[in-house]
Formats: structure tokens, C-alpha cells, sequence
């Protein structure tokens, strides 16, 4: 009993805090791309892999990154093809669509709060359930992280459940492989309605790495709607935390990332 | 046991293709029967095109008691006479080059589908089944009361598909039977036809907590073939990197079977735990699994003096607040009893199935490719082996344990002595037709990358061999007889990747 209570006295720090400022990421954390001064004049022609740009956007005369399709490794800032690009230690990424994913100099708007009606039904909490499907398993590892004492996502109602049936909705990891497909299917049809969909990883958004294999689909069909894009290889678990938080409508007075050297965000009206 | 019937590889060290023997049928599988029969164990034995009607198959076998490589070839036509009807150990390999390449061992005991794909390294004259006709049937215990429970791909908690069928009568298991493949994204071939870039970020996601033993040992090969030379500060880092990944999964798989056993004090402490280990890599590498820090001619990050002494101060810190926290979980007697004769694996089925890493050092098999195929820091600094003898729940949550002490001495040892120089160099044009093998000790055990390079020195065939594809036999082998509901204890204590061996 002596031995517990000791163990226990002795660990004695708490849940990590999620103020942007606390976040205590290090200086080499990739998070979201900034880029100082965006480049007008260069080649939008698709042929920097990097800046494949979705039909709406082939308008614009700026190159695309896209934070789906990005694994967040740090030769990809050469890629970027702009100057001064750098990751910055944000990891506030997650939106509500895949088009918001796109940016031109990093800003993003951040995923907005489920509307009313689904929010009354799920009150303040959320239950998921996980399907891994054609992935490394780094994601599932920084889900499961979020279980642990340091993000602790149930203190906000967040938490797996064991089946569908019980879950709210489901959260998605992997690039699809072939193999699975039916399996997510399933998993998804099961979820009783409403449900929503969180897509998490590089993989799931867009098929990652994988992204040119025959034995994945390439990120979560288009058969499936989802709700919530989390960008990263594998993400933090914070910035999963801070997307299904917006989800929830917990996270309502900062939409859109703030640029680098702005002020403190409360003295900026939301839009 | 010398035979001159293969050729003595090192690892990281090339080899002509056309040195390699290249064996009649007969003399390749009584080659191979009797070098395992002899206590030889087979890395790898894959296939890779030789023209367009026949198949080289490659062996790749290794004596970790004598520390000798050897490698030797065969040529076959489409239908084979099956190597494993002669060689127990071959049986998963075949199944694998079966549907890889299109192959059909004949007389082969067991031709069910491994991983359920069409196959992609088939000789382009072979006429190809349609892996919709292969059913994966599985064998069931005929009984009065014998009841089959099936659980997966998608599985109650958050973990990686697979599916896992058991024979069970009452609450005993009789038998279990796992079926994979629910992982599989193609990862060879995306690494032999990717550029050099995209590769190294391809084999740092094969398994996701794996990112340090698979880039490493993927640069290790693709070094050996270019001869890279490598910096001592890179290949110490490197070595660093490696031991905190394994810090952070052993850490992980304590707190994982505390959980399992419903004993949440050292699952929260452990947890939280492991979350130090990586953020160092994080500190290191900007990424918490260390992505983006293995790069072929070295490493892409230093640590600097000032990180240097941040890393110390906080790895000393992981050492004090892990004793008490191991010390609770293993003296607590109704975890103990949890752990204890469950799931036992034993020395025999080690050595006769091939077993490797955590998994057979804890049935007192000493394997450890640090020690016996010593390469990079691991040549000039040692970390003692260990082993446990009851192969059970127990012995694996002690050799972890064993392991972590080990390594974050190595950690401390090797921050405080930092050789100086470059953490990179460049790598260039890999020689052509040659063939490497390149062994890592990742936190599971041997990870194998064995790369062939065509005459115009581009990757002709990459094997990967993760070490689940070895072990994941051994969770069906240590399964019958224990209660279903230990279960999911036993699962957790070999903790195998299914994106590893699903590739």
C-alpha cells in the first residue's frame, strides 16, 4: 500500500494543458507550414508533386500545398517551392474540410463546432470507434496516447468504445487497403445515425505515402462523408485533441490561424 | 556447420550476384533442410524474377551460435516440389513467395493465402490465379461442445486489424488460428520503384513504431551498396535513436499489460512514461516516432552541446521514475499471478519455428543482432543480452524490463561520449548487381532488408522482413490450454505489428 501511495506521490504531475502558448513543443516540432512571403510567379502546371490542386482552386495563380497529402518530413519546406517556408510549432490543423486542407501560405481555417442539433444529441461528449485500415499503426498509437494520463481526452467526454453500435461516430486510419475495405464498410454502416467521421493521418486523408499503391484505395472513399480532416504523419496527439475539441464547439473563439507575429488572439475578433 | 553449399554473407556487406550458388532443386531444399536441421535459422526466403518463366528463390539463412550469414539460390518453374515438406520452417516463406509470385509449392502441408493479394513479383510469362479463388479456410476442432470464436479485423480496442479464430472448449482454448494480410499496402513494391527520397520515407512507415529499425536498416543496405561511408557521431546517434525507440515501446508494453491485467498504477505511470521517451525523439527529430531522422549517409539531425545536456538530465529523470514504477508492477502479487505460466512459448518451438528477438530471448534463446551480428555503434559498445527461461507472460515483461535498464544506460553512456564530425554524408549510385543483407535489432526483434540491384544498379528486388512475419506463429503456439480470456494478456506480451508482417 506504502509502495503505491509513494509511487503515486512521486509522479505527481497532471494532464497536459492545451493553451497554444503551453503546448511545450520543441523547436523541431513539424507542425504547420507558414510561409513568410508567398511566390505569385511560380509554376502551377502540377509539376511540383507537392502542389497537386483540386479542380476548384485551378483558378488561383499561387502554388497549392496541401496539408493531406503532406507527411510533414522536413525535406518537403524544399518542395514547397516558396521562400522563406518553414514548419512553425502550430499544431492546430485540423478542419472540417478537405479544401480547407489546401493553403497557399499556411493559413487554414480550423474545423468548425458539429451543428446545433447534432450537438444536443451527443451532448458534450463523443464515442468512437477505431478502424485501422491499410496503415502503419502510428496513428492508432498517438490515438491511444490521448487515453493516457498526459492528454487525458476523457476529461472531455472523448472516448473508444469497444463497438459500433455504442459509438457517435468513427474514427478513420490508414490508407484503405484493399482488404479492409469491406471492413470499414461494415464498421461504418453500423454506426446508427447521426454519426460522423474523423479521417486522421496523412494516410487516410489522401493515401500518404501509400498514396501510389494498387493495394490502397488512397484515403477514405468517397462512399464515406467526413467530418474531420486531421493532417499529420502520425499527428500529434494534440492536434487531434484540438480538432475533435472544435468539433464539440469547445474550442469557439480562435476559426483561422493566427500569423506569425500577430498578437495575442482574444484582442482579434473571431469571423 | 559450414556448408559449402552457401555462400558466407556479413551483414551490410555486398556480395556478386553471380557468387551466389545456384542449386538444383534437390540440393537447395536438402541444403536448406539439413543447415536448419544443424541449428541454422532462415532469414528470409523470397522470390524475385528471373526471366519470364523462371523464379530465383533465394535463402538467406543465418547460425546466430556461430555468427555466420550464408545465402544460396535455386531457379524453378511455375509448380515446385514445396521446400517445407522437408523443412518445417519454410512453410511460411513458401506461402508467402506462393502469393507473391505466383509460384505453386506442390505437397506444400498448409497453401493457405498469407496476406490475400494478387501477386506483384510474378515471372511476366506466368499464368496468373485471381486471388478471388484462394479462400482462406480455417481448421476447426470437430466436438461435441467445442465452440469457434472469431474476433477481428476490426477489434474492441484501438489496435491494428487481424483476424484471430479459436477452437475453444468451454473457456479453454484448444486452438487459434490467425489469419493477416488486413495491412497490406503494397510496401516493396512502392520501395524498388521509388526514387531514393520517397523510399526512405516508405520504409520508415512499414511499422509505425518501428520508424528508427526499419529507416536504419533500410539505409544500412542501400549505404552497403552505394559504400557510404558512415560517421561515428551518425552512427551513434542512429544508435541512440534506436534504443529510445525501444525505450518507448517496452515502457509502452509494461503499462499495456498492467492494463491487461486490470492493475491501473503502473499503466498510468508507464503510459506516461513512455510519452518522455518520445518527446526525446521529438526533441531530436521534430517527429515523436523519430520520422525524418534516418537518411541514407547518416542522420539529418545533430544534437547539439545544450541538447546534449537537456537529453542526459531527462533520460536520468526516465531512469528514477521508472524503477519504483517496475518495481510496483512486479511485486504486486495479483499481477504476478496474472503473468505467471500464461502463454508459455518454449526454447524448442524457438528453434524449430525460427522465432526471433524479445520473443526468443524470453524462452532463454539468446538472439540479439546487436551481439551477434554486432554493426554500427554496436561494435564498439556492448549491451549485455537478456534473457529469461519461462517463456511465459512473465519472462517477456522481465526481458523488457532487462532491456530497459540495459538501454537507457547505453542512452546515458553514449550522449555523455559523442564522437565529433559530420552526421552526414552523401550516398551515392548503388553498384550494380549485387546483393546485401542488411540486419537490424529493432525493439521486436531481427529486422531483415535484403536488396538486389540489377546490372544497371537499380533496386531490383527489396525483401523486408519484419520480425512479426517470424513470430506471429507464436502467439497460435502459446494460445491452447490457457483460458480465452487471457487472451488478450498474452496477445499484448508478444505485441507483434500486423503492418509489419502484412507489409
Amino acid at each position: 500500500m506504502f509502495d503505491f501511495l509513494r509511487a503515486r506521490f512521486r509522479q505527481r504531475v497532471g494532464p497536459a494543458s492545451l493553451a497554444p502558448n503551453e503546448s511545450g513543443l520543441p523547436d523541431r516540432f513539424r507542425g504547420r507550414p507558414v510561409i513568410a512571403q508567398p511566390h505569385a510567379d511560380v509554376a502551377t502546371d502540377g509539376s511540383n508533386p507537392r502542389s497537386k490542386a483540386l479542380p476548384e482552386h485551378r483558378g488561383r495563380s499561387l502554388p497549392i500545398i496541401d496539408l493531406g497529402r503532406s507527411v510533414f518530413a522536413p525535406e518537403e519546406i524544399l518542395l514547397f517551392d516558396q521562400q522563406a517556408a518553414a514548419f512553425s510549432q502550430d499544431y492546430r490543423m485540423a478542419t472540417s474540410s478537405r479544401s480547407a486542407l489546401l493553403t497557399s501560405d499556411g493559413e487554414i481555417e480550423l474545423a468548425h463546432a458539429l451543428d446545433h442539433k447534432m450537438r444536443r444529441l451527443f451532448g458534450r461528449s463523443l464515442r468512437f470507434r477505431l478502424v485501422a485500415a491499410g496503415s502503419c499503426g502510428g496513428c492508432e498509437a498517438e490515438l491511444a496516447a490521448l487515453s493516457n494520463v498526459v492528454f487525458d481526452m476523457a476529461r472531455f467526454g472523448i472516448q473508444f468504445v469497444a463497438s459500433p453500435r455504442h459509438a457517435d461516430g468513427i474514427v478513420i486510419a490508414g490508407a484503405i487497403s484493399a482488404n479492409m475495405r469491406e471492413a470499414l464498410e461494415k464498421t461504418y454502416e453500423a454506426v446508427p445515425d447521426p454519426r460522423i467521421v474523423v479521417a486522421v493521418g496523412a494516410c487516410a486523408i489522401s493515401g500518404g505515402v501509400f498514396a501510389e499503391s494498387e493495394a490502397v484505395l488512397g484515403g477514405v472513399p468517397p462512399s464515406i462523408p467526413v467530418d474531420l480532416w486531421v493532417p499529420g504523419c502520425p499527428p500529434h496527439p494534440l492536434t487531434v485533441l484540438d480538432g475533435l475539441l472544435r468539433l464539440l464547439g469547445r474550442v469557439d473563439h480562435l476559426s483561422h490561424t493566427v500569423p506569425r507575429g500577430a498578437r495575442d488572439d482574444r484582442s482579434t475578433p473571431s469571423p | 556447420m559450414s556448408a559449402p553449399a552457401l555462400l558466407s554473407v556479413y551483414n551490410r556487406r555486398c556480395v556478386d550476384v553471380s557468387d551466389i550458388p545456384v542449386h538444383e532443386a534437390e540440393k537447395f531444399a536438402s541444403t536448406l533442410a539439413t543447415s536448419v536441421a544443424a541449428g541454422w535459422r532462415i532469414i528470409s526466403l523470397f522470390g524475385v524474377p528471373e526471366d519470364s518463366q523462371i523464379l530465383r528463390i533465394c535463402a538467406v539463412v543465418a547460425n546466430d551460435d556461430r555468427a555466420q550469414l550464408g545465402v544460396a539460390c535455386t531457379l524453378v518453374g511455375q509448380e515446385y516440389s514445396a521446400l517445407s515438406i522437408s523443412c518445417h520452417q519454410a512453410a511460411r516463406f513458401e506461402r508467402e513467395i506462393a502469393e507473391q509470385c505466383g509460384a505453386i509449392p506442390k505437397g506444400h502441408p498448409s497453401p493457405k493465402p498469407l496476406r490475400r493479394h494478387s501477386p506483384d513479383h510474378a515471372p511476366g510469362g506466368w499464368a496468373l490465379r485471381p486471388k478471388e479463388q484462394e479462400v482462406f479456410s480455417f481448421d476447426v476442432v470437430h466436438g461435441d461442445e467445442v465452440h469457434e470464436v472469431a474476433v477481428g479485423p476490426v477489434h474492441a480496442g484501438i489496435i491494428e486489424p487481424g483476424h484471430f479464430r479459436f477452437q475453444a472448449y468451454g473457456e479453454e482454448i484448444l486452438s487459434l488460428e490467425i489469419m493477416l494480410g488486413y495491412q497490406h499496402r503494397g510496401v516493396e513494391r512502392l520501395l524498388e520503384r521509388s526514387e531514393r527520397g520517397r523510399a526512405v520515407l516508405i520504409a520508415e512507415s512499414i511499422a509505425g513504431d518501428t520508424v528508427i529499425g526499419h529507416a536504419s536498416a533500410f539505409c544500412g543496405a542501400i549505404e552497403a551498396l552505394a559504400r557510404s561511408h558512415k560517421t561515428p557521431r551518425g552512427q551513434t546517434i542512429r544508435g541512440i535513436a534506436l534504443e529510445l525507440e525501444r525505450l518507448a515501446n517496452h515502457i509502452g508494453d509494461l503499462g499495456a499489460l498492467s492494463s491487461d491485467a486490470a492493475y491501473q498504477p503502473s499503466a498510468a505511470y508507464f503510459g506516461r512514461l513512455r510519452g518522455e521517451c518520445l518527446n526525446l525523439l521529438m526533441t531530436i527529430s521534430g517527429n515523436r516516432y523519430g520520422r525524418g531522422l534516418i537518411r541514407p549517409g547518416g542522420v539529418l539531425f545533430d544534437i547539439p552541446p545544450a541538447m546534449v545536456s537537456e537529453a542526459v538530465r531527462r533520460v536520468e529523470r526516465l531512469r528514477d521514475d521508472v524503477r519504483p514504477v517496475a518495481q510496483l508492477l512486479f511485486e504486486t502479487s495479483s499481477v504476478q499471478s496474472r503473468f505467471d505460466g500464461v502463454g508459455v512459448v518454449s526454447a524448442e518451438q524457438c528453434r524449430a519455428n525460427g522465432y526471433v528477438g524479445l520473443v526468443a530471448r524470453s524462452s532463454e534463446v539468446p538472439r540479439d543482432v546487436r551481439h551477434d551480428f554486432a554493426y554500427g555503434v554496436y561494435r564498439y559498445a556492448q549491451i549485455p543480452v537478456a534473457t529469461a527461461w519461462s517463456g511465459d507472460v512473465y519472462a517477456r515483461a522481465l526481458v523488457r524490463w532487462l532491456e530497459i535498464q540495459r538501454s537507457i544506460e547505453f542512452v546515458l553512456e553514449q550522449l555523455s561520449a559523442l564522437p565529433h564530425g559530420e552526421v552526414r554524408v552523401d550516398c551515392g549510385a548503388l553498384r550494380p548487381s549485387e546483393l546485401v543483407v542488411a540486419l537490424e535489432e529493432g525493439w521486436r526483434g531481427e529486422i531483415a532488408h535484403v536488396v538486389m540491384t540489377d546490372a544497371a544498379g537499380s533496386v531490383r528486388r527489396h525483401k523486408v522482413v519484419d520480425p512479426s512475419f517470424h513470430n506471429w506463429s507464436a502467439v497460435s503456439a502459446a494460445m491452447p490450454g490457457n483460458q480465452i480470456s487471457d487472451f488478450p494478456l498474452c496477445n499484448k506480451s508478444f505485441n507483434l505489428s500486423y503492418a509489419g508482417h502484412d507489409l
